[in-house]
């Protein structure tokens, strides 16, 4: 029992890490691939809270169609962003 | 009240929940100090997403499995054994699945939030997809999607097509507003890099459409209004 | 306005703080949201009303169908506004020159798409209709195949995705899973029953009420993917061309 929550902190923290991490660059397009990053790690812990239905959704739908519309977007904005 | 016991209530016992509170806190202040409107977005996404982790983690039960029926609850599994076993016997009852007893409830994790957040989640991404049309929609007409240069370019918009404050202050809603829009087009397009011929030809459509349209704030309001220049 | 933004968000980080004492512990069984009677009830009669083993298919598509119907709304909604801001808005632009790609699609990739798109599609079906008794549904199995779509135009370019589902398909399909949503909650009001109430269709499908539920989530949950499925295409082809909807990435 102590290894889960053990396993559930250390997933929190990296989505913290991966949360910080899309907004601290400055590069638009990392930034949208973390978030991508971010949102297979929230599936991963909702797989893990029971929520297998969530954990589904989240997977096809914020780590794959989010991430490529985010993409989509900046392709046609400039990639560089100011903060 | 003595601070030991409250930290370790917070951090040790609650240590999931501090760190919800800091993901969402990290979405807010995306959303309220980034200039970058991409960044607000993902911002909002990461706000979104918090929000739906805290909802999930409370339909977490220890020791609890999925929110799916194992086999010895499922209906049809059940139905299927006593069809076997009524052969067998030849026993003529109907089947009727029972209800499950408390304990048994206890067992499986808590379907409801589940729902609600898997619905949230599609709305999410549909909403997030129009956010990113409206920004794209903001960088073709004023060639940045930066917070700061925005509200310079609007600034210089304004000055440019002179609107008087009189007029300015209480026109009507509905014509001001669509006259801001082709105002901005107008700047947009005088501003941006890839000029051509096309394009003057929709400058000048969108100045007479200033002009035609700009013409009912004045009546209403009764004084002469500088024209715009074309 | 870096510094400023940061009193509110410290002002609320330390009342949700506050209030997160107060909050159950991980896992605690006695919790509010689990000890309430209404996710007991659907948890123990999901088997006994609709013998659906999947308790989260059954309070999706029944128990809640009128929220989903309207969630469902909402996407389609979004997608219609996604068409109408973007359509137009760069006629006389001239495309980016940084975005001009003479390449031909590349031969691998395309070869290993073929593979993959029918694979991906197939899996979508199934779990859209497996969503009962596995995790899945309408919105995963309808995600999956707008995604197969994407995956074409990734790969290829927009025109090739479009000429297998042109626009004016997809606003059809969105519309129809849409009509036959609410078809079925009409149905369900003509054959004696209130809106949405499933277990009257009994009257016109040979099976049991319990059974007829089963099968009219089933029914729900397939004109919840047609719309997901054919909106996810249009947010993707509307955004990845600016509302022109040719050549894409």
């Amino acid at each position: 029992m102590i290894g889960l929550e053990i396993f559930n902190t250390f997933i929190l923290l990296l989505l913290v890490v991966a949360a910080v991490t899309s907004l601290w660059v400055k590069d638009l397009l990392v930034s949208a691939v973390v978030f991508g990053v971010y949102s297979f790690l929230m599936c991963l812990l909702w797989a893990e809270m029971g929520a297998v239905d969530v954990a589904f959704t989240e997977a096809t739908v914020g780590a794959g169609i989010s991430t490529v519309v985010l993409v989509a977007t900046i392709f046609h904005l400039r990639r560089k962003s100011n903060d | 009240m003595e601070g030991g016991s409250l930290v370790s209530e917070l951090f040790i016992e609650r240590l999931n929940y501090c760190i919800y509170v800091v993901l969402l806190l990290i979405g807010l202040w995306a959303m309220l100090a980034k200039r970058n409107l991409v960044k607000k977005l993902i911002g909002m996404s990461i706000f979104q997403t918090a929000i739906i982790l805290f909802y999930v983690s409370i339909a977490v039960k220890k020791d609890a499995t999925i929110p799916i029926y194992l086999a010895e609850h499922d209906p049809h599994g059940s139905h299927a054994k006593v069809a076997t076993e009524k052969n067998a016997t030849g026993n003529q009852d109907a089947y009727h699945p029972v209800e499950l007893k408390p304990e048994t409830v206890k067992g499986y994790a808590n379907p409801l939030p589940h729902v609600l957040m898997l619905t949230a989640i599609v709305v999410g991404v549909a909403t997030l997809g129009l956010a990113l049309a409206l920004t794209q929609r903001i960088y073709q007409g004023y060639g940045t999607v930066e917070e700061d240069e925005l509200l310079v370019k609007l600034e210089r918009a304004d000055e440019r097509t002179s609107v008087s404050p009189v007029t300015g202050a209480k026109p009507k809603g509905r014509a001001r507003s669509s006259t801001q829009g082709s105002k901005a087009k107008a700047v947009a397009s005088s501003i941006s890099k890839n000029k051509s011929t096309a394009k003057n030809s929709s400058v000048s459509k969108t100045k007479k459409k200033i002009q035609s349209q700009s013409s009912s704030p004045r009546k209403t309001s009764g004084k002469g209004k500088p024209k715009p220049k074309s | 306005m870096k510094f400023f933004s940061l009193i509110p968000v410290i002002v609320i980080g330390g009342l949700l703080l506050w209030a997160g004492q107060d909050f159950p512990k991980w896992g605690d069984v006695e919790s509010p949201a689990s000890k309430s009677p209404v996710s007991s009830h659907f948890i123990a009669n999901t088997g006994v009303d609709t013998e659906v083993p999947n308790m989260v298919t059954a309070v999706l598509a029944d128990y809640r169908g009128f929220d989903t119907m309207f969630e469902t709304v909402v996407v389609f909604i979004a997608g219609m506004a996604v068409i109408a801001i973007l359509r137009g808005s760069s006629v006389g632009r001239p495309r980016r020159k940084d975005h001009e790609v003479e390449a031909e699609p590349d031969l691998i990739v395309t070869n290993t798409v073929r593979l993959i798109v029918p694979v991906l599609q197939i899996f979508a079906f199934y779990v859209l209709a497996h969503g009962h008794v596995s995790p899945g549904g309408g919105f995963q199995g309808g995600v999956v195949m707008g995604a197969s779509f994407i995956l074409i135009a990734l790969s290829w370019d927009l025109e090739k995705a479009m000429s297998r589902f042109p626009i004016e398909r997809c606003l059809f399909v969105a519309a129809m899973g849409i009509v036959l949503y609410g078809g079925i909650g009409l149905l369900s009001m003509m054959l004696g029953g209130e809106f949405l109430d499933y277990a009257e269709l009994d009257k016109i499908l040979p099976v049991s009420r319990e059974m007829a539920r089963y099968h009219a989530m089933l029914g729900v949950e397939i004109g919840v993917g047609f719309t997901v499925a054919s909106i996810m295409f249009v947010l993707y082809a509307n955004l990845a061309s600016e509302g022109r909807l040719k050549q894409g990435l």
